[in-house]
């Protein structure tokens, strides 16, 4: 654990009164601070070893501010964030990066979240070199493994992105994220840029490496239907603050908040006769 | 829906001349568009959809492209039309709306003088203040708030599904018989998508738009379309009306369309059923059937691609797979669902 102690019984994650807000600044000479944009604005949620929490709400909610802030990719304006009781919130970047290990995030666009100049070896190899946990053959044997493991071939390992499907290129970014065999994988948007068959595909190995490896998954989507099939819990945000909070079923069939209810009324729902049901309902 | 077709596309064939060879995007597609009715044509990125679309209105005329087969508006042929007439043609009578509302407007310009410009390259004699007072009017048409005040706004200023509305009334504004939607939801969040749905619904229905929406999600599809194409390869593998895609799909493609679908209304399954594999390159396309590689039930007779014919009671529902009827409702049952069964292990290749 790289000589960081885990309190017993602490949860994976803790985030308590997260708050982001970003400066509106005006003025020639001097910047003056005439507003703020509430990203964040004091959300609390835990995420236990092994498993997933849906992070739900439309663009603009705030959801990839709360990913980047709880990774401390920004800094937070002030609130708490807890890895296994530690906290981590406004740790020096020395400190944080042996922790990283442990926590690995997943990217929306598979097209810009890979460099297009790399190989995928590389991509995939190249947190197992920063973090100093293998080199030579060995890298290339466990990023081979790697490769196969989710749904690549080994043959992969000299080619570049460009010739991948964005499927593709997203188990590519899965298998970067694995890596270092992390206790937490933070997903932002993991299949919103996919087609809806690729999209199941990518949904069954996120579910696949969760059973094998343990990963706990703050998973972010903007689709609910997709975040009620993988997550346990479902945490649903608006404007900056979470409004509701529960396990997946009962957040989506008992709605308690009223924007949660509006989010969910116009999911559409692949059933001509049930969505001519609902028109003449209104 | 007995008129007669507006709009009718036989045997459509586009290829693009590449380094690597012909590109076949388009690989024989039929089918006629009525008054008011909406077509959806359902497919994966590279399944041909989107170049359908656009051959339609002229846009994929370049010097590789090969189009050959007819596209008629009206009895008359617009694959042979000439540049200039196309020009006529395009927003006049045929429009079409992007997905991506950021793109489609120049960003330096006026969202309303841009509207405005586009009504007076086809009505020369509007005045500008007439333009700019049809421009409100859509506005108001399409729901966009405070209409007066909007329409000297910038396309920075406006929101995702504002944006979108105003390329809706762009399209609407010279009255088009024939509405191309290519995703025009697919950047939206949920809320917005159902505004802009219930929007395109009321502009059929009044106006008597026939339209085509271009889409892979079939959710999208259930809400609004009369008939479906689905594509795959190029080629359309089965079409009908919605309720027979969606309640006795005959195309195993199909079967993994909809049951790679996640339904907020039902209790959630064990695992999604998948459609196994990527779609195939369409320079190194299998032979016979190219959903073969990908198809949990192909068999001997699969070597070989059949037609597009009606296999079921239907005589319009028509589909390309050589299993009977009968093995089709047997074999497209997963968990009491329609899904495509993916063969154990088929994903962990």
């Amino acid at each position: 654990m790289n000589g960081t102690e885990v309190k017993a019984g602490a949860p994976l994650l803790e985030v308590t009164d997260l708050v982001k807000h970003f400066p509106i600044k005006r003025g020639i000479l001097i910047d003056r601070e005439v507003d703020q944009v509430r990203a964040v604005d004091g959300i609390s949620f835990k995420v236990e070893k092994g498993e997933t929490l849906g992070l739900v709400g439309e663009s603009g909610s705030g959801k990839s501010t709360a990913c980047r802030a709880v990774l401390q990719l920004i800094k937070p304006t002030s609130g708490s964030v807890k890895f296994e009781g530690q906290e981590i919130s406004g740790l020096r970047r020395r400190r944080m990066q042996p922790l990283r290990r442990q926590m690995q995030m997943i990217f929306q666009d598979p097209y810009a979240s890979l460099n297009p100049r790399k190989r995928v070896g590389q991509i995939v190899g190249d947190p197992l070199k920063r973090q100093g946990v293998a080199s030579g053959s060995e890298l290339r044997r466990q990023v081979q493994e790697l490769l196969v493991r989710v749904g690549l071939s080994s043959e992969h390992y000299n080619r570049f992105p460009h010739e991948f499907s964005g499927g593709q290129r997203q188990r590519i970014g899965i298998a970067r994220a694995l890596s270092l065999k992390p206790k937490l994988v933070i997903c932002d948007e993991p299949v919103s840029a996919l087609d809806v068959s690729i999209q199941a595909q990518i949904v069954n190995l996120l579910d696949d490496l969760q059973d094998e490896f343990g990963l706990a998954y703050l998973f972010v989507a903007h689709d609910i239907g997709v975040v009620r099939h993988i997550s346990d819990r479902i945490a649903v945000m608006n404007e900056g603050k979470i409004v509701e909070q529960g396990t997946a079923d009962e957040v989506c069939e008992r709605p308690q908040d009223d924007y949660t209810k509006k989010l969910l009324a116009a999911v559409p729902i692949p059933d001509p006769r049930e969505s001519r049901e609902r028109v003449r309902n209104g | 829906m007995s008129s007669a077709p507006l709009l009718s596309v036989s045997d459509l064939r586009v290829g693009f001349a590449t380094e690597d060879g012909i590109v076949q995007a388009v690989d024989g597609v039929s089918f006629d568009l009525r008054p008011g009715e909406v077509l959806a044509i359902v497919g994966e990125s590279g399944s041909g959809k989107s170049v359908t679309a656009q051959t339609i209105i002229g846009l994929t005329r370049a010097n590789n492209a090969r189009i050959e087969g007819a596209v008629t508006l009206d009895g008359k042929d617009l694959t042979s039309a000439s540049d200039a007439e196309m020009r006529k043609l395009r927003g006049d009578r045929v429009a079409m709306i992007f997905q991506d509302p950021m793109t489609s407007f120049n960003p330096v310009y006026r969202i309303g003088d841009q509207i405005v410009e586009a009504i007076r390259t086809h009505r020369p004699d509007t005045s500008k203040g007439a333009g700019k007072a049809r421009v409100v009017e859509l506005f108001e048409a399409v729901g966009i708030p405070n209409a007066a005040g909007r329409v000297d706004d910038y396309p920075h200023e406006f929101s995702g599904g504002m944006r979108q509305r105003a390329m809706i009334a762009m399209a609407l504004a010279l009255e088009p018989e024939v509405l191309i939607a290519d995703e025009p939801t697919t950047a939206l969040d949920v809320t917005i998508q159902a505004q802009i749905l219930d929007l395109l619904e009321e502009l059929n229905r009044e106006h008597n738009l026939a339209t085509i929406l271009i889409t892979h999600d079939l959710g999208v599809v259930a809400e609004v379309a009369d008939r479906v194409l689905v594509m795959y390869a190029g080629k359309v593998v089965e079409e009908g009306t919605l309720d027979e895609i969606f309640y006795d799909p005959q195309h195993p493609y199909t079967w993994g369309l909809l049951g790679s679908l996640t339904r907020i209304d039902r209790p959630r399954p064990h695992r999604l059923p998948q459609i196994a594999g990527s779609p195939p390159s369409l320079l190194d396309l299998p032979e016979g059937c190219p959903f073969r590689p990908r198809c949990p039930h192909e068999f001997s007779k699969c070597s070989e691609y059949p037609g597009l014919e009606a296999r079921s009671e239907a005589p319009d529902h028509r589909d390309r797979c050589w299993l009977n009827p009968e093995q089709k409702r047997e074999k497209r049952q997963v968990e009491g669902q329609i899904g495509l069964e993916a063969p154990s292990g088929a994903n962990k290749a």
